[in-house]
């Protein structure tokens, strides 16, 4: 497997006093370093779940949208990975952002289903009120330290 | 656009916390809210801003999605993901749990009470509607459970006048119901939305009905009688759809009593009011968008209501935890 190239410093980029507008890198980082396929050990990165050129963000507009490809078509565990990416933004990103996480059109057959469950901030709030889906969900979040 | 929609005040109602719902009492003294902190508060004015009298804190385990007030102001019945309805019984600035509904299998999203005081609503992400009766001593019981939705129901709403009840849904329809029989039927399945139906109001008449959703609009619905013969089903209609208006989903609608005024809440932070074109044909409404706040909050807005007593007194809630309180003014 082959991790994307470190990204490369400007000297914008070093400058603490620049604010960072969000970036689709930044995004993807954030979701490719920390998040797990619960059934499978290396992270959706590696395993191409989350694809760099699905992450679409408007700094201005204050949107996120992310599109996942789950690992087969049929894949049981696609909303908890879905589930994992959106709770995973709304911890790290500012509370301005409007987030919309979506399977990537054609990798899943009830893309449909999943979308709109991802999409209704009243079931995700119930649902991460449930205790032992949290703690699944926190496992699939937990940090892995990446291997250059 | 003459009309304005000027913010009164702002305060935090639900610290670190969303704030899901607000509701006037009938006098339209007090505000009840509720929140994801799983609290509910009763504000009160104190001359120019609002004053927190009392926190309800142990009635519930999980978010507060929605409180309703009783038509007589006395009691106060509150709706949580914990699956039970709360009846809280109003006693001078305090409130004390009077018994506690239970039966839906899941998430409560909605209670409403009925405008003789005798009939409350409940529904849930079950997918079913319940309807309790109360009696004159406080006891409360369920007198029908009704499936008509095939997917969590969002909301629900009494007509202000006739006992018929509306409810709404993630299936993208809207069910209208009446009792027949002693018990509680859909009598209409209203489909034109294209995603879920978060939010229903009737108007000041009970004529229309108007649902707001996913899908970035409102509908505006009238009951129109079946051609031919005296049939017991009634059919609506959609008259009148509001769309290209709002930036994302529509949680939640609002029909003035006072005026006949119409307010959305969107999640894309933004409150609207449209008013009704006075020359347009009954069966073929026109609105306009006659005041807009695109950054009403910083957040989601969750919630919208409409003072029952005083004439363009709107208040709002957000997912920042904030309440607005809002004065419409509309050149008439």
């Amino acid at each position: 497997f082959f991790n994307e190239q470190a990204r490369l410093q400007t000297t914008e980029d070093e400058d603490e006093d620049v604010a960072d507008p969000i970036d689709d890198r930044e995004i993807f980082d954030i979701l490719s370093v920390s998040i797990n396929d619960p059934e499978h050990p290396l992270s959706l990165e590696e395993l191409n779940v989350v694809e760099q050129v699905r992450v679409r963000v408007d700094d201005q507009e204050n949107t996120v949208g992310v599109e996942f490809t789950p690992t087969i078509p049929h894949c049981s565990m696609a909303t908890l990975i879905g589930l994992s990416i959106k709770v995973k933004l709304l911890r790290s990103l500012p509370e301005r952002f409007k987030i919309d996480v979506h399977i990537t059109p054609g990798t899943h057959t009830s893309e449909d289903a999943v979308n709109k469950q991802l999409a209704d901030k009243e079931r995700v709030a119930a649902a991460l009120e449930n205790s032992q889906l949290l703690e699944v969900v926190n496992q699939c979040l937990i940090s892995n330290a990446r291997t250059s | 656009m003459k009309d304005t929609l000027a913010l009164l005040q702002k305060f935090n109602a639900h610290p670190d916390s969303r704030c899901w719902y607000v509701a006037w009492n009938p006098k339209g003294t007090l505000l009840a809210s509720c929140g994801g902190d799983r609290a509910i508060r009763i504000w009160g004015r104190e001359g120019d801003s609002w004053e927190c009298k009392t926190v309800l804190q142990d009635g519930h385990q999980r978010a507060v999605r929605k409180v309703a007030w009783s038509p007589c102001g006395n009691y106060l019945a509150s709706a949580s993901f914990d699956a039970t309805t709360c009846i809280w019984k109003k006693k001078n600035d305090d409130f004390e749990c009077l018994t506690v509904l239970e039966g839906h299998e899941n998430e409560v999203k909605c209670v409403a009470w009925a405008p003789s005081g005798n009939l409350l609503a409940t529904c849930s992400r079950d997918k079913s509607v319940w309807i309790w009766e109360v009696d004159e001593e406080d006891e409360y019981e369920c007198v029908s459970v009704v499936n008509s939705h095939t997917q969590d129901v969002k909301h629900v709403v009494w007509h202000p006048t006739q006992e018929l009840l509306a409810s709404c849904s993630y299936d993208n329809n809207v069910c209208v119901y009446k009792e027949e029989d002693d018990d509680w039927e859909c009598r209409a399945t209203l489909e034109g939305h294209t995603s879920t139906v978060w939010g229903l109001t009737f108007d000041p008449s009970g004529q229309r009905l108007a649902s707001c959703s996913d899908d970035r609009t409102v509908k505006i619905w009238k009951e129109c009688q079946p051609g031919g013969g005296q049939g017991t089903d009634t059919a609506w209609k959609c008259v009148c759809t509001l769309s290209g208006f709002h930036g994302r989903t529509v949680y939640d609608i609002a029909w003035c009593p006072l005026t006949g005024a119409l307010a959305t809440a969107c999640g894309d932070d933004g409150v609207r009011v449209f008013k009704e074109d006075e020359t347009a044909d009954p069966d073929q409404p026109v609105f306009s968008l006659s005041a807009h706040v695109p950054k009403a909050h910083s957040q989601d807005v969750n919630c919208i209501a409409w003072n029952p007593k005083e004439a363009g007194l709107l208040v709002s809630c957000s997912d920042n935890g904030e309440i607005a309180v809002w004065n419409y003014q509309s050149e008439v």
